[in-house]
Parts: C-alpha cells; sequence; structure tokens
C-alpha cells in the first residue's frame, strides 16, 4: 500500500468516524439522562437529510406535516394526562409548544420553500422540523413510559425506529437523494484535498465535543441533566423535573442527528433506510465509550471510521461484518471491567 | 392429571383445525408460520424473560438451521431428515461461539451486542458465495415419509406443530426442575444464585444453546416449508420481530410466545392485506403501524398478554404439596465439631485507593455466635463478600476448617458448608418461598436439564422440595410456603433467605443483618431460632445494628470502624470498651 | 395551631394489598412530629405517598394547598421536602453540586445563603466539598442528604430512617441537628424504628402497625405507654402481652 492511499483512507475514516462520533455522543447523552437506548438515532439523520435535500429543489417535505400530526397527538396526550387538573396556563403553554410552533413551521415551510431559497435558510427549517419530531417522539413514545426498564424501551425504540423508517419511504421514496454542499471551498495539503464539507465536519464536531463538556459541567440545566441520569427519584425530590430533562435530551440529539445528516448528504446519497446503519455504527462508538464518557465515544468513533475505510478498501464485501464484528471483544472488554458487584435490576 | 388437561385439549384443537370443512387454506399457511414463530419466541421465553438475556438474534439462528439444511439437501443430496440434527448442531455450536462471548456482557451491553452480531450474520449469509449471497439458495427438498411428501402447507402443518407441542413440554418441564430454578434465578443477578453453588456462566450458556436449538429447528422447518432460504427472513427486523412476539405474548411464560406469535403473525397479515385499501397502495405502511402498535403495546400492558389473559382466569393453577418424609441424604461433613471453624488472617480488600477491609483479622469457633458490627461502610458486608467468595482479596488469607479458601469463588465456599444471606433481601419475587428456599439445595440434587426436560428428575426433585419444606417449617413460615416470595414482608423475607441458607445442610451461617425489619417479639424468636442452631452445632457469623439484638445473642462481638478491627470481646467488654463507646456506641450505650 | 400539612383518611395500595389504611395526620409549624412503628408497618410508604412518589386515596392539603393534583416537582416548589430512605443522592457528583442542585428551584442569591446555612450546620460537609458524594461515609451521605433538602428552603422536612445503619454515635449527632432545625423555622416529619431517640426529640408522636396508627398522642405519653414501650423500646414487662 503506498502512503496516497493510506493518507486518503485515514482522511475518509476520520470524517465518516467524526459523524459517528457526534451520533455517539448524541445517543449517550440520550441513554444518560432517560436510559433510553436511541435507535431511532438514525432515522434524525435521514430525516434532516433528506428534508434539506428537499428543500433545495424546491420541495416541501413530508418531515414538517409529520411534525405538525405528532404535535397534536402530543398536545392530546398533555391534556390527556392533566384532565383531572386543566389550568388555563399549562393548556396554553402545551398549546404554544405542541400546536402552534409545528403549524408555524408548516406555514413557514410552505410560504419560503422554493428553488431559489438560501442554503442556511433550508438547514434552519430541516434543523427545526427534525428538533420538533425528536420532542414530540420523547412526549409521545417515552414519556409515558418513562419509568419502566432500560428493555422495555429499548424495544420501544425498536418500534419507533420502525415506523420512523417507514415513513421516511413515504415521505423520500425509495430514490437516493443528495444535497448541495454547504461550500465550495477547497484546500489541498499535500496528496490530500480537504474540502469545505469535510472541514465543517471536523469542525462542528469539535465545537460540539466542547459544547456539551462546558454545558454538562458548568451550566445549572447542565448539571440538572447529569443530576436526572445519575438518580432519577433524587432529582426529582429537588425539584427538577425528569420529562423536561428527557425533552431536553431528545432535543440535542435529534438536532445533532439533523446536523450529521445535513453534513454528509452532499458526500454521499442517502436513501430512507441508511440512518439506521450509520446510528447502528454511533452506537459501536458509543458502546465503546461505555454509554458514558463523551471523549472515549468520540476517539472510539473515529476508530470505527477508520477500521470501516480500510475494510471497505480490502474487503468491501465483508465491511459491514467486519464492523459488527469489531463490536464484540470491546463488549466483552467493558463487561469485564464492570464492578464485580452486581447492579440491582430495575 | 389436571394440569396436563389443558395441554391434551390444545393438542386436539390443534390436531383437528385442517379437518373443518371449508376452512380456507390461507389459514393453515398463517397457523404455519404461527408455529414456526413460536418456536423462536419460545427460546426466547426462557432466554429473555425467564433468564433476564435479551436477545435480538435470534432470527439468525432460525438462518444456521436453514441454510445447513439448504446447504446439505441442494448441493449434497442429504435427505431432510439427516439435516435434521446437524442443522440443529450447528446453531448450536453457533449458539456456543456466540454464547461464551455474549453471557459475559452484562447489563444492557447484551442486547447491545446480539444486536451487533444478528447484524454482522445477516451481512455475511448474503455475502457468502455458497450461500447464495442475497438470493439465497433455492429448490430445496420438501419433507418426506415414506412416499409422502410435505408439500403443501397443511402437510406440513402437523411436523410444525408437533415440534411446537414438543418443545412446550420440554420448556415446561426444564423450568419446574432444579436446573430450571437456576435459570430463574438468574434475572435477579448471579450473586445470590452463585451463593448456592450454581454456575451462572453455565446456566445462561445453557439457556442461550436452547434458544438457539430452538430457532435452528424453527428455521430447519422454515427451509423445508418455503422450500427457499435467503437472507432477509434471518435479518435484523426479524429478530427484534421475535423479541416483539415474546414480549407481547408476556416473556416469561412458555404459552406466551404461542398466543404473541399468534397476535403478531396475525396482525401483520391483517396490516398487510388491508392497509392498502385505506390508505391508498403506499408501501411499508404495515411497518409503520406495526411500529406504533409496538409502542402503544410497551404502553398499555407492558407485561404482555398471556398474563393479563391468566389473571382474569377463574381458576388458579393447583400446587403440589412436597412429601416432608422424604430426606437428603446430610452433606458430608469434616468431623471437626470444635475448634476454629473460620480463621480470617489480615484480610484486606481495596477498591481504588479506597481501603474497605483492612487487615482484619478474627475466628470463629465451632457452636459459637460471633457478631460482627460497626457503622455502615465499615467494611462488614465486604467481610462477608471476601469470606463468601464474592469478592477476592487484595491480600491476607482466609480458612475454613484450617484450610485456605485461597479467593474460591461463590461456588467452591458454599460447598465447603458456609452459607449466607443478603442484607438487600435477594430473592426471586415471582417465584414461591417454596421454589427460592429450594434454590438452597441445589448443590444437594443432581439431576441436569436434559433429565429434567424428560422427567427423570422426579425423585431427586421430590427429595429437594421436601428438605425445603422442613427448612421452612423450621423457621416458621409454613403458612406462607405456596405465596410469592416477592408478596411477603421484607422482615419475612429476610427469615427466608435463612431457610434457603440451611437448606445447604452448613457449618457456618453468614447472616446479613438478620433483625432487620422484625418487630421486638419476631426478633426474640429469631434470636431463639440461632441458639437453637447453634446448641445443634451450628455457627452462626452475623452483621446487626440492633444492639439490644446483638448484646443478647452473641457469645463474642467484632468491631470494625474504617475498614478496621477496634475490639473484640465479649458483649459486656465490647459494652464497656472505651474505643468502641468514641467511634461506635457514644456515651449511651 | 395552624397546620401545616394535614393528611386526612389516607389509604394506599400496591396492586391489591393495601399497605396504608384509613391514616389522618397534621404537622404544624415548627413541630417535629415522628412515627414510629416496625419495618413494614408502612410508614416509608405513607411518606413516599405524601411527597407525591405513590399515588393515595384521601385528602392532602400542604400550607393550605391541595396537594391532590400536585407532582412531586410542585411540592418541592411549595416547600416540601423528603430526605428518603435510600438518600437518593447524586453520587458520580461532588458534595457542593449535590447541595447546589437542592436549589435548584431557588434564586441564585437565596441559593449562596442556604449553601452558608448548610455549612455552618454541617462542618463535614464543607471539608468535603469537592469529594465525589458516592465515596462518603454512610453518616456523612445522610448529612448531604439533610443539606440537600435544606438547601430547598422548605417549611416542613420529611426524615425517612436519618439513623439507618449509622452508628449509634452519629445517630445522636444527627438527631441533635433534626432537633435544631425548629429553631430554624422548619418543621420536621419523622420517621423511624428508633424510637427511643425519636421520641426524645419529637413534639408529638403517632405509632403505626401494620398500615394503621393505633396510638397517637404527645411523645411523652407515648414513650410513657407499656405497649409501645414493651413492643418498640424493648424493655420487658413481665407477664404482659407485648402486642
Amino acid at each position: 500500500m503506498n502512503t496516497t492511499i493510506l493518507l486518503f483512507l485515514l482522511q475518509d475514516g476520520v470524517t465518516n468516524g467524526a459523524i459517528y462520533a457526534l451520533l455517539g455522543l448524541a445517543l449517550v447523552l440520550v441513554f444518560a439522562v432517560t436510559r433510553v437506548i436511541l435507535i431511532p438515532q438514525g432515522e434524525f439523520v435521514t430525516y434532516g437529510a433528506l428534508s434539506y435535500a428537499m428543500l433545495a429543489t424546491g420541495q416541501v417535505p413530508g418531515t414538517v406535516r409529520l411534525a405538525v400530526a405528532m404535535g397534536i397527538v402530543a398536545f392530546g396526550l398533555d391534556l390527556f394526562f392533566a384532565r383531572k387538573a386543566l389550568r388555563a396556563r399549562l393548556v396554553l403553554r402545551s398549546a404554544a409548544l405542541n400546536i402552534a410552533f409545528p403549524i408555524a413551521l408548516l406555514a413557514v415551510t410552505y410560504a419560503v420553500a422554493g428553488p431559489k431559497t438560501p442554503i442556511a435558510v433550508n438547514i434552519a427549517l430541516s434543523l427545526l422540523i427534525v428538533a420538533a419530531i425528536g420532542l414530540f417522539l420523547y412526549r409521545i413514545a417515552f414519556q409515558p413510559i418513562a419509568h419502566t426498564s432500560v428493555l422495555v424501551l429499548l424495544i420501544a425504540s425498536v418500534g419507533c425506529h420502525l415506523a420512523l423508517q417507514g415513513l421516511g419511504l413515504v415521505f423520500f421514496g425509495a430514490e437516493g437523494l443528495r444535497g448541495p454542499a454547504l461550500s465550495n471551498v477547497a484546500l489541498t495539503a499535500g496528496p490530500l484535498r480537504f474540502t469545505g464539507q469535510s472541514l465543517a465536519v471536523y469542525g462542528l464536531t469539535i465545537a460540539f465535543i466542547i459544547a456539551l463538556w462546558l454545558f454538562f459541567g458548568y451550566s445549572k440545566t447542565g448539571k440538572a441533566l447529569r443530576a436526572t441520569a445519575v438518580n432519577r427519584l433524587g432529582a426529582r425530590l429537588v425539584g427538577i423535573r425528569t420529562t423536561l430533562s428527557g425533552q431536553i435530551a431528545f432535543l440535542l440529539a435529534s438536532v445533532i442527528g439533523a446536523i450529521s445528516g445535513i453534513l454528509i448528504v452532499p458526500i454521499t446519497t442517502l436513501y430512507y433506510d441508511t440512518g439506521f446503519l450509520i446510528g447502528l455504527k454511533g452506537f459501536i462508538a458509543a458502546i465503546i465509550g461505555g454509554l458514558v464518557s463523551y471523549p472515549l465515544t468520540a476517539v472510539a468513533a473515529i476508530l470505527v471510521g477508520i477500521v470501516e475505510a480500510f475494510s471497505s478498501f480490502y474487503a468491501s464485501n465483508f465491511k459491514e461484518v467486519i464492523v459488527f464484528t469489531l463490536i464484540l471483544p470491546v463488549l466483552v472488554l467493558r463487561s469485564l471491567a464492570a464492578p464485580a458487584v452486581e447492579e440491582e435490576k430495575d | 392429571m389436571t394440569q396436563r388437561l389443558p395441554l391434551v385439549i390444545f393438542a386436539i384443537v390443534i390436531a383437528v383445525i385442517p379437518f373443518i370443512p371449508g376452512i380456507p387454506p390461507f389459514w393453515i399457511v398463517l397457523l404455519d408460520n404461527i408455529g414456526l414463530a413460536a418456536l423462536v419466541a419460545m427460546g426466547l421465553v426462557l432466554l429473555t424473560g425467564v433468564g433476564g438475556l435479551t436477545s435480538f438474534g435470534q432470527a439468525a439462528f432460525c438462518g444456521f438451521g436453514a441454510y445447513t439444511t439448504a446447504v446439505l439437501t441442494t448441493a449434497y443430496g442429504v435427505s431432510p431428515w439427516l439435516t435434521l440434527p446437524a442443522s440443529l448442531l450447528v446453531s448450536g455450536i453457533a449458539a456456543v461461539l456466540l454464547g461464551i462471548v455474549t453471557v459475559r456482557l452484562s447489563g444492557h451491553y447484551l442486547p447491545l451486542g446480539t444486536i451487533a452480531w444478528g447484524i454482522g450474520l445477516f451481512y455475511l449469509f448474503s455475502k457468502l458465495e455458497f450461500l447464495g449471497r442475497n438470493d439465497g439458495i433455492s429448490g430445496i427438498p420438501p419433507l418426506s415419509i415414506g412416499g409422502f411428501r410435505m408439500l403443501s402447507p397443511d402437510t406440513i402443518y402437523y411436523a410444525i406443530w408437533i415440534a411446537v407441542l414438543i418443545a412446550a413440554i420440554l420448556t415446561m418441564n426444564l423450568l419446574d426442575s432444579r436446573t430450571g430454578r437456576a435459570i430463574r434465578a438468574l434475572r435477579r443477578g448471579h450473586v445470590a444464585a452463585e451463593a448456592f453453588g450454581v454456575q451462572t456462566p453455565r446456566a445462561k450458556l445453557l439457556v442461550f444453546i436452547y434458544a438457539a436449538v430452538l430457532a435452528g429447528l424453527s428455521g430447519w422447518l422454515y427451509a423445508h416449508f418455503q422450500r427457499a432460504a435467503n437472507p432477509t427472513p434471518f435479518g435484523a427486523q426479524a429478530g427484534i420481530e421475535y423479541l416483539f412476539i415474546a414480549v407481547v405474548g408476556g416473556a416469561g411464560y412458555v404459552w406466551g410466545a404461542v398466543l404473541g406469535a399468534g397476535i403478531v403473525v396475525i396482525l401483520k397479515e391483517v396490516l398487510q392485506s388491508y392497509l392498502p385499501y385505506i390508505f391508498g397502495g403506499q408501501s411499508q405502511l404495515e411497518t409503520i403501524v406495526f411500529g406504533i402498535m409496538l409502542v402503544l403495546l410497551l404502553q398499555l400492558a407492558p407485561s404482555g398478554v398471556w398474563p393479563w389473559l391468566m389473571s382474569r382466569l377463574p381458576f388458579k393453577p393447583a400446587r403440589k404439596t412436597p412429601d416432608t418424609s422424604l430426606k437428603l441424604p446430610a452433606r458430608g461433613r469434616a468431623p471437626a465439631t470444635s475448634g476454629v471453624l473460620l480463621h480470617i488472617e489480615k484480610a484486606r480488600k481495596q477498591f481504588g485507593g479506597v481501603v474497605a477491609v483492612n487487615d482484619v483479622s478474627f475466628e470463629v469457633n465451632a457452636r459459637e455466635i460471633v457478631a460482627l458490627i460497626g457503622p455502615n461502610g465499615a467494611g462488614k458486608s465486604t467481610t462477608f463478600n471476601l469470606i463468601t467468595g464474592v469478592l477476592t482479596a487484595t491480600s491476607g488469607k482466609i480458612f475454613v476448617l484450617g484450610k485456605e479458601v485461597e479467593n474460591a469463588p461463590p461456588q467452591e465456599v458454599v460447598k465447603l458448608g458456609v452459607s449466607r444471606t443478603f442484607q438487600h433481601v435477594k430473592l426471586v419475587p415471582d417465584m414461591t418461598v417454596l421454589e427460592n428456599v429450594a434454590i438452597g439445595a441445589h448443590l444437594r440434587g443432581s439431576s441436569g436439564a436434559i433429565s429434567s426436560m424428560l422427567r427423570l428428575d422426579r425423585a431427586d426433585e421430590a427429595r429437594l422440595l421436601a428438605e425445603a419444606a422442613r427448612q421452612i417449617e423450621r423457621v416458621g413460615l409454613s403458612d406462607q410456603i405456596d405465596q410469592l416470595a416477592g408478596s411477603l414482608s421484607l422482615g419475612q423475607q429476610r427469615i427466608v433467605e435463612i431457610a434457603r441458607a440451611l437448606c445447604v445442610d452448613p457449618m457456618l451461617l453468614l447472616l446479613d443483618e438478620p433483625a432487620a425489619g422484625l418487630r421486638h417479639l419476631e426478633k426474640q424468636r429469631l434470636a431463639a431460632l440461632l441458639r437453637q442452631l447453634r446448641d445443634g452445632g451450628m455457627s452462626v457469623l452475623l452483621v446487626e445494628h440492633d444492639m439490644g439484638f446483638v448484646m443478647d445473642l452473641a457469645d463474642r462481638i467484632v468491631v470494625l470502624d474504617f475498614g478496621t478491627k477496634i475490639a473484640e470481646g465479649t458483649p459486656a467488654a465490647i459494652k464497656a470498651n472505651p474505643d468502641v463507646i468514641k467511634a461506635y456506641l457514644g456515651a449511651a450505650a | 395551631m395552624s397546620a401545616l400539612l394535614t393528611v386526612a383518611d389516607v389509604h394506599i395500595s400496591y396492586g391489591k394489598v393495601e399497605a396504608v389504611r384509613g391514616v389522618s395526620l397534621d404537622v404544624g409549624d415548627n413541630e417535629i412530629v415522628t412515627i414510629i412503628g416496625a419495618n413494614g408497618a408502612g410508614k416509608t410508604t405513607l411518606l413516599n405517598a405524601i411527597m407525591g412518589i405513590l399515588p393515595l386515596k384521601g385528602r392532602t392539603t400542604f400550607a393550605g394547598i391541595d396537594m391532590a393534583q400536585s407532582d412531586i416537582e410542585d411540592r418541592v416548589a411549595s416547600g416540601l421536602s423528603l430526605v428518603p430512605e435510600h438518600r437518593e443522592l447524586f453520587g458520580t457528583m461532588n458534595v457542593e453540586d449535590n447541595l447546589q442542585l437542592g436549589a435548584f428551584r431557588i434564586a441564585k442569591a437565596t441559593a449562596a445563603t442556604s449553601l452558608e446555612k448548610v455549612y455552618t450546620l454541617f462542618p463535614r460537609l464543607k471539608e468535603r466539598r469537592k469529594q465525589l458524594a458516592g465515596t462518603l461515609s454512610g453518616g456523612e451521605q445522610q448529612m448531604l442528604a439533610m443539606g440537600r433538602a435544606l438547601m430547598g428552603a422548605p417549611k416542613l422536612l420529611m426524615l425517612d430512617e436519618p439513623s439507618l445503619g449509622l452508628a449509634p454515635i452519629i445517630v445522636a449527632d444527627i438527631f441533635r441537628t433534626v432537633s435544631e432545625l425548629r429553631t430554624a423555622g422548619v418543621s420536621v416529619l419523622l420517621v423511624e424504628q428508633n424510637a427511643q431517640a425519636a421520641l426524645q426529640i419529637a413534639d408529638r408522636a403517632y405509632v403505626m402497625e401494620l398500615g394503621e396508627f393505633v396510638l397517637s398522642g404527645t411523645a411523652k405519653q407515648i414513650a410513657s405507654n407499656k405497649r409501645v414501650a414493651a413492643s418498640y423500646l424493648g424493655f420487658q414487662h413481665e407477664g404482659e402481652s407485648a402486642i
């Protein structure tokens, strides 16, 4: 193998790895706060990417209608659970978040969508749409069963993945889509060429890691989220609303997922079901990080990306087999490192 | 036998269904699919519902079963009946290899691990040349008996449902046995089971293999039913679906698997055929509805349909009372009935930089009650865990009857005649008191999984249950013998743990806070029981916070503070010891 | 006496089992009230239900407001606080973070003075402010749990078995602090198995058995009741049935 190929594969691996890192971070975040293993993370990627790609062609993506529909269901749930004590303030707040916000989003999308809409607007719209879906997804699917076991949450998570992926096919069709690049800048360093796109990938990944670190280490909300992760009952006893923590976690995860999607859709063609596999690779990284460590997750994600790049070069047929088998030794090490005294089962 | 009656009725109903005049052939196909799915789900019931090991990868084992027969029959012309053992063997071997890794995974790593290798294997199936890549293998011959070829759905129907019935009977037999109790104890964590000699990794591997073999059987039947095999039905989606079936039916209930398979297969069919009429020809709509229903179901009935159904039935299954006249032979014990039973020499345990037990030495003599006291975090439970092998000591030595234990695992320590209870009660709440206590006698039985499935273990089983019943009577809980352990008060659960420990026929009993949660009179009764055990030749080492109880009962007291032994002596001496007063008792002891 | 907390005819069930049956109690301003009884009598269940962790049937009011519709977080915000049996600390966060999260619903300026007060009450916590909560000793964890609850400036502090698993000498310390809270204007509802210690600092007491209150009165009356003495204080009264 010559150095050029080596460098090229490394670069490819690092770029993909950075995306997996973003997803891995989001997965760690959601798991820590809500104990949900977020299988539909991949759908956030696809929804973000393909909504952006459709907006770029001037079409209104179906996801925005989904956001409205989910908002209505979420509003209904809010009303149902508060049925014994309907206070005007509560109803108004819920209506603003669950009804007014997605409908406003729908209206704006229809108003501005067109072939000439600036990229920045399209990005903002895609992010908002996916953020709304993420928020409502927590409200509808997970908040009512927030107290159940990790296993029940995991199965519910799988259910959400199935439903969202099926809807993805309805919204985007079976054909793959590509989106316009964020910028056309390119740098050359020796044999390597850095596109603006890949630089954006690196930059955003690093920015997110730093931002998350600051958020959890220093802000009151961040600490409250951590507290929820450590001890739900303890958090409630000091007045932290765990439902709010869950919503924030899902909101962050969906935004991170959508950003990842928007970052890769100009590089590779995405299909309605591509997200699942991408998400799973973020998972592998998250698991290597033990579902708790952000820096370890980021490093692991880059490694996954590199392994993937090399195996697709040498054994492209067995790329997925290699990547998914890679996880087993890691899991064993993780389990061995876990304390011998057992965890109380929930 | 009233217990067999529902089974016989079920078998007859299944047998006559194809003879109902005018039954649409399509229904038989559905029933075939239900049977195939039920087989896999039954394995999951044992694996996930009973054993607590969640697997998303069962579809891959169907793949092993199906591809084995597909390759052997098409490429090598082997007869389908001969490939049955081969299919089961291949699935079993795959399960051993994957299982060795998988059962070591803890917590949520395990389900995630199964997702990972499930997907990996799916890609492997779809990339390997000799498995026909994505197209798979077709032209698999049908099953045949003599000249009778099972070509149509209603002929293979019997093969499928006979397999389901046999699997159900074997699974239920297995659950109601010594091995079954060990498996059922897994879900509550391994520490309690290991303390009574259960080899938990082996028990986990056993259920893992059992579930895989059932899946392999389903795959073998599937291949001869479809007469073709391709990767799609063995992918991640299918693996998820099987788990869904088990959860819908009620993970943990053998018949829940059949019921769940029925519900899910029919539901899918209905969705696939009617949704396009309602919403137009959109594809994948059933996946969407399916996913939504899954979420809904978990919100409305997280424990599944079968238990919900059973709780609405008017009759309750009767329980047999064990015949207490049967006796287990006493455990072979060393002759020493006097002298030092347990000798701890400078035992030390460090967790990172924290010294939990700091060079602690003490002894327990034969026929003696020794109490270990000290504040929480003083290292009392850690000391217990060192003695029983749950933790390995950083340094120091522990001798039982003069023989060094040398960091033996709990399963070996219990064989020396040291049994224990736990500070945080570790019973299986959905097992009866009798079944829980019988786990204590695990090492005094010998029947394995196969003999349990075939009901060859009944004599052994009866002796174990008799011993358990005798110990329950001894601690005064005979009235609660058939209640679920989880329904008892915490105080009573602690007493159940003592009965379980007594089932070991121990010479040294380690009790971690046995009096917590007992009222004054119950404490007196417990003290009387412990004195009686001592006078019968047993020694007791106990951790307890109730000073009244300890001072009254113990022959000797060892005081720990911050992991260090600060005093040792008779209750009177301890009460007067200035160090103990300063560190622990305070002025008004 | 204006009642800060009133609980009227409360029933609490786990599935079909009724763990608490028809219990009524009240706690006034600046009052220490204790509920004594054996483990399993329903004391913890009752406290958890008052806090909103478990659902209950019956009427509960706090500071004059019906609590039927408020959840845990609302109750915390209105000045009700629980130090639960298992303390429920944030084990992987340090002492000061734990305390500051205790003031999650409180304005930042108030929280700063609360922190000083808690450190004065428990100087040990100040020494260990950067230590992770999970690495504290049992007694320190109990102090931290109480300190965290006090950070929210509660009107009523409910303590569930604060002496559980602690050395008798530390128990004495904790109880002294509890009795000091009254002078700071905090009422206390104390659940204890250690009846002797609880009755020494309480103004009034309820005795709970099998989900019901069987006795109530001033702490002195309860302490001198022969039946209580026999069942809970461990004194032997010859020739008398204990239960």
